[in-house]
């Protein structure tokens, strides 16, 4: 019984210029535990699915389910089960870092004594007990990263939807960010599904790949399979994998320079 | 659960008010403005009507203090969506509907305070008026925001710049403030001008308001303005609701 199932889900945007088919039809399913790397091109309609999964859009078409609840007809359901942290993340500069915890919390109905102890546990486990009380704008983008995550994990999901989670993170902070989404899904089971431009994070971190390209899933697999068949060899980098899937060649490298 | 909501939204935002005392008093400035250098003119003017020249004005300095104050609310909402806020919120099983009343109340409070303090220098400069009539007029300023920030949140949650906002905003509130007869009664106008006003629906409000605070409560201005303050308010929380539950923002 996979923990995320959507078939033909589809999302279409009416726009002054007609109708825009971000997403056309995505069918997909991802494991209890599973870390899932959802890749594609820019505008392949990734966030779109997510915003989707998330219950954020409504779908024009097709259907899904997270966590067994419904997404058209149970949406409660699906925001009780699933945790998202998006891009830009989504605190406010001018709060502490603990009234956003606490907030938080009483926002998935927890009692206010529930919400400070639970604000203080997600501290330890993120590592941002000494933070608890400084506004977020003076956070590092690791330790803002840390929050949002913190953020999305208050009610203990049983999915966390992560888009694009280390996009500005300097190499040490992305090590710690793969560090904790392997450990929420060894101690915790959580079932991770993540975007990211990043082909060395999708190969080192997710168990499987999904990759969409044009509003459709165009591959999937775990990363040595993907490479074996469109790489062509076990040995090829995911970038060659990738651009041979999407149909984006590369620049021909062997070319004279116009000017040196 | 709405209840619960909703005073946890509205915390959220008073607290961020309380944080910037200087920009709530600021709101009063514009007003108190007209109160001072505008109020003394009319003084000796014949401006029909039973009570005294302030009694005409307060009414009207009120509303457009709402006015142009709850017009501007979903300012502050662009920000936060573009930090995120909004969706991290939609994403929790919050009520919809408290997303919205939360911050309106807040809206609401901040307008009420304002209006008090507006009250209070008009008492100054000479304003007298029934206990009554001014705590309706208060009721009237409620109404009015909770009506108009509303519809702001509603029209800023789909725009994504503060520089589209701020300029639309402008044109609706500048000529919602001439032909609704904030600063002078249109009991003065032409005719043309007269008739052209009772499309606005600030228009009755502020007519309402100006019986009040001469003691007149049982009257058709007064039936009317309780009316349109009502219908208004249920109208745009209605507006405001589904744009928060649907929002593809």
């Amino acid at each position: 019984m996979p923990i995320i199932s959507t078939a033909g889900l589809a999302r279409t945007f009416q726009t002054k210029r007609g109708p825009v088919e971000a997403v056309r039809g995505v069918d997909l399913t991802v494991r209890a535990g599973e870390i899932l790397g959802f890749l594609g091109p820019n505008g392949a309609g990734k966030t779109t699915t997510l915003r989707m999964l998330t219950t954020l859009l409504a779908p024009t078409g097709g259907a899904a389910t997270v966590a067994g609840h419904d997404l058209a007809t149970d949406p409660e359901g699906v925001r009780l089960a699933s945790g998202y942290v998006a891009q830009s993340g989504g605190v406010d500069p001018q709060i502490s870092v603990r009234e956003e915890l606490v907030t938080q919390g009483r926002l998935y109905r927890l009692t206010k004594a529930q919400a400070a102890e639970r604000a203080e546990e997600l501290a330890r486990d993120l590592d941002l007990t000494g933070l608890l009380d400084r506004k977020t704008s003076a956070l590092s983008g690791g330790q803002r990263r840390r929050l949002d995550i913190a953020l999305g994990l208050t009610h203990r999901p049983k999915v966390l939807f992560l888009d694009e989670p280390t996009t500005g993170l300097d190499p040490a902070s992305r090590a710690d960010l793969w560090d904790l989404v392997r450990r929420l899904r060894d101690d915790h089971g959580t079932t991770v599904f993540l975007t990211t431009h990043y082909l060395d994070e999708a190969d080192a971190l997710a168990d499987r790949l999904v990759i969409v390209d044009k509003g459709v899933v165009v591959a999937e697999g775990t990363p040595s399979a993907l490479k074996l068949q469109h790489g062509g060899s076990i040995d090829a980098t995911l970038q060659d994998t990738f651009l041979a899937i999407t149909g984006r060649v590369p620049a021909p490298t062997d070319a004279t320079p116009v000017a040196v | 659960m709405l209840l619960q909501d909703t005073a946890l939204i509205f915390g959220r935002y008073l607290r961020q008010t309380l944080r910037s005392k200087f920009a709530m008093l600021f709101g009063v400035l514009m007003p108190l403005l007209y109160l001072l250098f505008f109020g003394p003119l009319l003084t000796d003017l014949p401006l029909g009507g039973g009570g005294s020249s302030w009694q005409v004005l307060v009414p009207g300095l009120l509303l457009q203090l709402g006015l142009f104050g709850a017009a501007f609310a979903g300012f502050m909402i662009i920000v936060e969506k573009n930090h995120g806020v909004v969706e991290r919120m939609r994403v929790t099983p919050v009520s919809r509907l408290a997303l919205l009343l939360g911050r309106v109340l807040r809206d609401t409070a901040v307008f009420v305070f304002q209006a008090v303090l507006l009250v209070l220098a008009a008492v100054v400069m000479g304003l007298r008026a029934p206990l009554a009539g001014i705590l309706i007029g208060f009721a009237f300023v409620a109404l009015l925001t909770v009506s108009l920030a509303s519809l702001s949140y509603a029209l800023a949650m789909r725009i994504s710049t503060p520089a589209a906002f701020g300029p639309t905003i402008n044109a609706l509130t500048m000529p919602s403030m001439l032909l609704s007869g904030l600063m002078l009664p249109m009991s003065l106008a032409p005719g043309w001008l007269d008739a052209l006003s009772h499309v606005m629906p600030f228009r009755y409000l502020v007519d309402a308001m100006r019986d009040a605070y001469v003691g007149s409560y049982a009257t058709a201005s007064m039936a009317y303005g309780v009316l349109v303050a009502v219908g208004l308010a249920g109208l745009a929380v209605t507006v405001g609701t589904r744009v928060f539950r649907e929002a593809g923002a």
